[in-house]
């Protein structure tokens, strides 16, 4: 099955970047994973912004799950021939023009450094900056929601300073508070569960950003910009 | 109402899940074997999606505080009312004050006590089933503890039900042909080759060819298998991306890690295969400290798998509803 998959699309260059065609492979028989080519930048997440608009009028699409500059789309039912939904979905890709959402603004106050900022030293030391000039770069930066998942109403936030960028832990922290605010290689977030985390802190955020029983239970959404402000800087 | 009367951890109110939230992060959650919970409200007269409670340590009771329908299914093992032991698979009427107790079955993982009503828990985000890990949904977003009352929903038929019970073929006898049986104490898990796949060397021999063990760091959000770790034959960085519960991923330490119904929403590890969704259900009953093995699968079979589920539900809801009405005009 996956060899005739293959067909279609380059599916052995593993890694989702590089050359110009997007990847296609399953999840179980009723969901498929479309990986764009290229950067990790805005202009590829804009054009998995307008796939995801398509792809959620499909009358046989159950849900889809826009990921960073990927899209998952869930079906109702196994296909009898998967071929057919990789052929629709690179072509979907292929007709899906850049779009921009139209989000709204978010400012989240910060408390930089103190008790949460575990991580801070250790930037510091990998960046080869001080803990103030980190802080600054960080929130100067304007931010914009890629995708949001792992936690609930989690939000990838694309438009961290290169500068800043700093791998997740190999070890994740065991008990993590909701409300850090981490790096997490290229990206940026708020944690919104107490627990293990990989992504390393700098801060902690009060907002509230997640409430289940909302008719909008996420505060953020895809597109929407996010800037950090410093509340309080404890160094 | 009932009333818990004992309980072991990590036994929750479910129904079929919140699918549809995956975007803002939040998993479907719903019942491991939501076969056992589709079958076992149909039995009941509920809608399939009404709540019920998944078992999953034993033994446990609850009283009833009015007179209802009930059944027990999914798991194996005799449900026991008051002193009187009964069939899973089975709808029963119960009178008020009556216990029902669950003792560890003897193979399987998980029971499901469906009420006539479904449990009337508030329905968050269009489903009852407990978030364990957002903490919300269900009984107050948590497991169930002893003492807990919960509110039952009216019952659309309260329903005549034969004094003898109402019984259905079990899936797992009257579909046979349709899920293969154990072999030598393992159960074959149908899987489709996973995005990754072609990293691991030699088709994945490994990984399809050797008898994984679920391993006791397992739970409703993932299994953690052990065995001979697989690696890739090189390491990536994958963008975050959405997952499902049956994806099959490998960490770095190489022993495979299968979602299940508290699934993340999104992951990273490199996708060695993925579950048929069909045959989610079985690996829900599949106990810690079992076996299980991976089967290559096809797309084309897991449509056909579907078919022979939808048409079984089906046939189990028309029966019921003939039995009923029957049972109503002669009464």
């Amino acid at each position: 099955m996956i060899a005739t998959l293959n067909n279609h699309m380059p599916l052995r260059e593993i890694v989702p970047a590089a050359q110009g065609r997007a990847r296609v492979s399953s999840i179980g028989a009723r969901s498929f994973l479309l990986e764009a080519p290229g950067e990790f930048d805005l202009a590829a997440q804009r054009r998995i912004w307008a796939l995801s608009q398509t792809v959620r009028g499909w009358p046989d699409i159950a849900e889809i799950v826009p990921g960073m500059t990927n899209l998952l789309a869930i079906f109702t039912e196994a296909p009898e021939d998967p071929d057919t939904v990789v052929a629709r979905l690179l072509e979907a890709w292929g007709n899906a023009r850049s779009i921009d959402l139209a989000g709204k603004t978010i400012e989240v106050p910060v408390h930089y450094g103190g008790e949460h900022a575990v991580d801070l030293p250790a930037l510091c030391d990998l960046a080869r900056l001080s803990d103030r000039e980190v802080v600054r770069i960080h929130h100067e930066a304007t931010y914009r929601v890629f995708a949001l998942g792992s936690a609930p109403g989690f939000g990838y936030l694309h438009g961290l300073d290169p500068r800043i960028y700093m791998p997740r832990k190999t070890v994740p922290s065991l008990k993590m508070a909701k409300g850090c605010v981490t790096i997490g290689g290229m990206q940026t977030g708020v944690a919104m569960l107490t627990g293990p985390n990989g992504w390393n802190s700098i801060g902690f955020a009060e907002l509230q950003m997640f409430d289940p029983t909302s008719p909008m239970p996420a505060m953020m959404a895809p597109g929407d910009t996010v800037r950090f402000v410093p509340a309080r800087i404890e160094l | 109402m009932i009333e818990i009367v004992e309980t072991g951890p990590f036994n929750t109110v479910q129904d079929l899940g919140r699918p549809g939230y995956r975007d803002i992060g939040v998993s479907a959650s719903g019942a491991m074997d939501p076969f056992a919970v589709r079958i076992g409200n149909i039995l009941v007269g509920n809608e399939e999606g009404a709540a019920g409670i998944e078992v999953q340590t034993f033994p446990f009771s609850l009283r009833f505080d009015r007179r209802t329908v009930f059944a027990v299914t999914g798991a194996d093992g005799d449900p026991i009312l008051d002193a009187l032991e009964l069939l899973p698979w089975c709808a029963y009427t119960a009178e008020a004050g009556q216990v029902l107790q669950l003792k560890h079955p003897p193979t399987l993982a998980r029971a499901y006590v469906c009420i006539g009503g479904g449990l009337d828990v508030p329905s968050v985000m269009g489903s009852r089933s407990t978030s364990l890990r957002g903490s919300f949904g269900g009984n107050a977003g948590r497991p169930l503890v002893k003492g807990d009352r919960i509110a039952l929903g009216k019952s659309a038929d309260i329903a005549p039900v034969p004094a003898s019970g109402l019984a259905v073929i079990e899936p797992a006898v009257a579909l046979r042909d349709v899920f293969p049986d154990l072999v030598d104490g393992t159960l074959p898990v149908r899987a489709l080759p996973g995005g990754e796949h072609a990293l691991f060397p030699d088709d994945g021999d490994a990984f399809w060819s050797q008898t994984w063990k679920i391993s006791s760091r397992s739970d409703r959000t993932g299994y953690r298998l052990s065995g001979e770790p697989i690696k890739p034959t090189a390491s990536i960085e994958m963008r975050s991306h959405g997952i499902v519960p049956g994806v099959i991923q490998v960490p770095p330490g190489g022993e495979p890690i299968v979602q299940m119904s508290d699934a993340n929403t999104a992951g990273g590890y490199p996708k060695i295969a993925g579950v048929i969704e069909c045959d989610l259900w079985r690996l829900g009953q599949a106990r810690i400290g079992s076996r299980i093995r991976f089967v290559r699968s096809t797309h084309a079979e897991a449509r056909a798998v579907e078919q022979a589920v939808a048409r079984y539900v089906e046939d189990v809801r028309t029966t019921s509803e003939m039995v009923k009405r029957a049972l109503r005009a002669m009464a």
